[in-house]
């Protein structure tokens, strides 16, 4: 059996590859996509603790979070549109509509 | 089969008031399309009403106290006391957006519903008695209030405050998630009462159990606009709808309290000795950056959002001392800031009228001479926030402070009290510019009875809560008792 | 032994997909490699007896996010993001911060202890849809309501913001 410290690793790793990709990238979208990376890294987590627990409650999680990251892409994404419709860009150095 | 029944309407009869907000919500979805565009200010007053219904319910309820759903909602006092407040802030809310939207030529039932689903959201979250339930409350809240940021679609502002509140609350929720799950695979549950036995028994030097507890404090800070987790707050607070900062510095930020209370004076309790290290450092950043940025601030609405992060730094003062007392002090605090900074942004989106917008802070000059209430208005909610008496914004800072006092962290309530009396400065500004300036031509305030409506209201509540706060801190240590 | 071939496998793809996810210039370079990481994530799941869940995440994670994403990215104009820099001015401070918070994580999860580490095979139907379902509409029947309402407001938002001007 693989022991449980490999996934909580796994997840552990791309978790910080999503905060990684999302400090550094300017591309409001590829922003977005490293949420959900650590999003998914969480999902690992949970459902092989719920494994290994024995115990569904990580798995009812995993379900909310997917519902909840579906209505959160498909509100960005609704907003990105209008943002690009305004200005054209979706990079983070063209929101300078507020100084102070 | 009938026990079953009869245990679902015991069921029903705890959640309600959230099923009475939710209904409404939906209904005015459903009039939006038989109301003309000219009288959506019916949808309004019929969500107001809907969330007066709502506060009955929950007063009615208020003896009662129980565990719902297998430990997943909680009725208590705890969650009654922060429940009112949400009320307070929607319903106040609402009436501050009736004329404002009229005015921005907004004329979209959707507006109302999803305030009254992220009222849910918050009452969701302070009745949380599990990690899940905590989360999608959470998020109930925190979608409705991107959409209502970016509200004005075709406004460039409006747009960059919901897109960068939208990435960095979704930032924020993955952290969140991430101390939720290495709790879960630490404790072997989401239930905060399952957690806190737990912990009784755990080896609280664990570094997993450290790294689930900070990145829980980080992505609360990143709700309630702690330093370093503020920077989204000014932008978002200047571009969003005028009546939509004022909802969202009162509503949310009420209800980040309640959930760190929650979740940091209850279910976590044992790791008390480190949070308190945390919430300390945090509450000195906070307060220090939120006033010293917003003393060269010249627009108003930008100011009130540094003076949010300043007073969310008051609050944590309260977090960081534990204990009831802290605890009272916090809920007294949060209940009170809801009522002031919504009167200050009242007074704001009075100034705001077709063709100008109002906001910046020299727009205010002679008020004083050719608006005497508006100016008088201000001046009290002004006061308030600086915490001169009689005003409830002293009574606010004096129990923060005197926790924090009690709980030996002395040199917090100094730095505390320092940092309240630079904020005077700009708090101060905007009375001087208003009665010592002269005007600058002809003034004429878009009032309104619904606008009328919520000041009172608000002036009200801010100087009978000044005056005799005794009623309101019993029922807040009163509330308080049931959980710790 | 086979078992750990088989994570071993995933999670190199896995690892692999995810910086690529977060480096590539071209949007739907990213998003494709996004793809091949939900499929690996939904296999994953299913080592771990989620089959349901490794459905979901194949429905809806690949079938309905990712290909909002992929209509969005399609507004874009490729030509000219692939001219423009990938990354934001304070990138190196970022990317600094960043691998600081990964080696802190890294660190304490590797020091920390999970006291369930007995692995053990789960009970035969522990983790059925049906169990699922049953704990969905009794324990968790408040958050799966909302979680509707969550979705209309998605649904609300979503047409209110994203539709043509020319309807105001």
């Amino acid at each position: 059996m693989v022991p449980l410290n490999w996934y909580i690793g796994l997840s552990a790793v791309i978790f910080s590859l999503g905060i990684i990709g999302f400090l550094i990238r300017r591309n409001i979208l590829i922003m977005l996509m490293s949420v959900e990376l650590m999003l998914n890294a969480v999902n690992i987590c949970l459902v092989a603790c719920s494994h290994y627990l024995q115990d569904l409650r990580g798995q009812v999680l995993v379900v909310f979070i997917i519902t909840v990251a579906a209505a959160e892409a498909a509100i960005g994404l609704a907003i990105l549109v209008s943002l690009f419709r305004n200005k054209a860009t979706v990079h983070t150095d063209a929101l300078t509509e507020m100084k102070g | 089969m009938s026990t079953l029944f009869q245990e679902l309407l015991k069921y029903i009869g705890a959640i309600y008031p959230e099923v009475i907000v939710v209904t409404v919500g939906l209904t005015v979805l459903i009039f939006d399309f038989f109301v003309d565009k000219e009288r959506k200010a019916f949808l309004g007053w019929y969500s107001l009403a809907g969330i007066i219904i709502a506060a009955v319910a929950t007063y009615k309820l208020m003896g009662t106290s129980g565990v719902f759903f297998g430990g997943a909602f909680l009725l208590d006092p705890f969650s009654t006391f922060f429940k009112f407040a949400f009320y307070a802030a929607c319903g106040l809310g609402i009436l501050v957006s009736i004329n404002y939207l009229k005015i921005e030529d907004i004329h979209r039932g959707e507006y109302y519903a999803l305030m009254l689903f992220a009222t849910t959201g918050m009452m969701l979250m302070a009745s949380a008695g599990d990690l899940i339930t905590l989360y999608l409350g959470l998020e109930l809240m925190a979608l409705s209030i991107y959409i209502l940021a970016g509200f004005m679609r075709s406004d460039n502002r409006s747009n960059e405050a919901a897109i960068k509140y939208l990435v960095l609350g979704a930032f924020s929720s993955g952290i969140m998630l991430y101390g939720m799950s290495l709790l879960y695979g630490l404790s072997g549950t989401t239930n905060l009462m399952g957690i806190l036995a737990f912990l009784r028994g755990a080896d609280l030097a664990n570094p997993v159990l450290f790294l689930a507890m900070v990145m829980l404090v980080v992505s609360f800070g990143f709700k309630v606009g702690a330093v370093p987790f503020h920077m989204w707050v000014p932008d978002v607070y200047e571009g969003a709808p005028t009546s939509v900062t004022a909802f969202m510095s009162a509503g949310p930020k009420v209800a980040g309290f309640a959930v760190l209370l929650r979740v940091f004076l209850y279910a976590l309790a044992p790791l008390h000795g480190q949070s308190t290290v945390i919430f300390s450092i945090l509450a000195v950043l906070t307060m220090a950056l939120g006033n010293i940025m917003a003393l060269s601030q010249t627009n108003i609405k930008r100011m009130l959002a540094y003076s949010s992060i300043a007073h969310a730094g008051y609050a944590l003062v309260g977090l960081a001392s534990g204990g009831p007392d802290g605890a009272a002090s916090v809920m007294l605090y949060v209940f009170i800031y809801a009522f002031m900074n919504m009167g200050a942004f009242g007074v704001v989106i009075m100034l705001r009228k077709a063709g100008a917008r109002g906001e910046e802070i020299t727009d205010y000059a002679g008020l004083g001479k050719t608006n005497k209430m508006a100016a008088f208005l201000m001046l009290i909610f002004m006061f308030s926030l600086t915490g001169i008496p009689p005003t409830a914004g002293f009574i606010g800072k004096f129990y923060i402070f005197k926790s924090a006092v009690e709980a030996n962290l002395i040199w917090l309530a100094v730095a505390g009290v320092i940092f309240s009396s630079i904020s005077a400065y700009f708090y101060l500004r905007v009375i001087m510019v208003m009665y010592m300036h002269d005007p600058k031509g002809e003034f004429k305030l878009a009032t309104a009875p619904s606008l009328a409506l919520a000041l009172a209201i608000s002036v009200a509540a801010v100087l009978y809560i000044g005056v005799l706060p005794a009623d309101l801190l019993n029922f807040a240590k009163a509330s308080i008792a049931g959980i710790m | 032994m086979i078992n750990k071939a088989i994570f071993i496998y995933f999670a190199a793809v896995i690892l692999l997909s995810a910086v690529l996810v977060i480096t590539r210039k071209n949007p739907i370079h990213s998003v494709l490699f996004m793809l091949l990481l939900f499929f690996h994530i939904a296999g994953v799941f299913v080592v771990l007896n989620a089959e349901f869940l490794a459905a979901v995440q194949l429905i809806v994670y690949a079938g309905a996010i990712l290909i909002l994403y992929l209509f969005v990215v399609m507004l874009l104009n490729v030509e000219t993001e692939s001219k423009a820099s990938r990354a934001n001015r304070y990138w190196p401070w970022a990317a600094g911060f960043g691998l600081l918070v990964a080696a802190e994580i890294a660190l304490l999860v590797a020091r920390g202890t999970f006291p369930l580490d007995t692995a053990q095979p789960m009970r035969l139907g522990a983790s059925g849809v049906k169990e699922l379902g049953i704990v969905l509409y009794t324990r968790y029947l408040v958050p799966f309501e909302i979680a509707s309402i969550i979705l209309l407001v998605g649904l609300v938002g979503a047409v209110m913001l994203a539709k043509k001007r020319s309807s105001e």
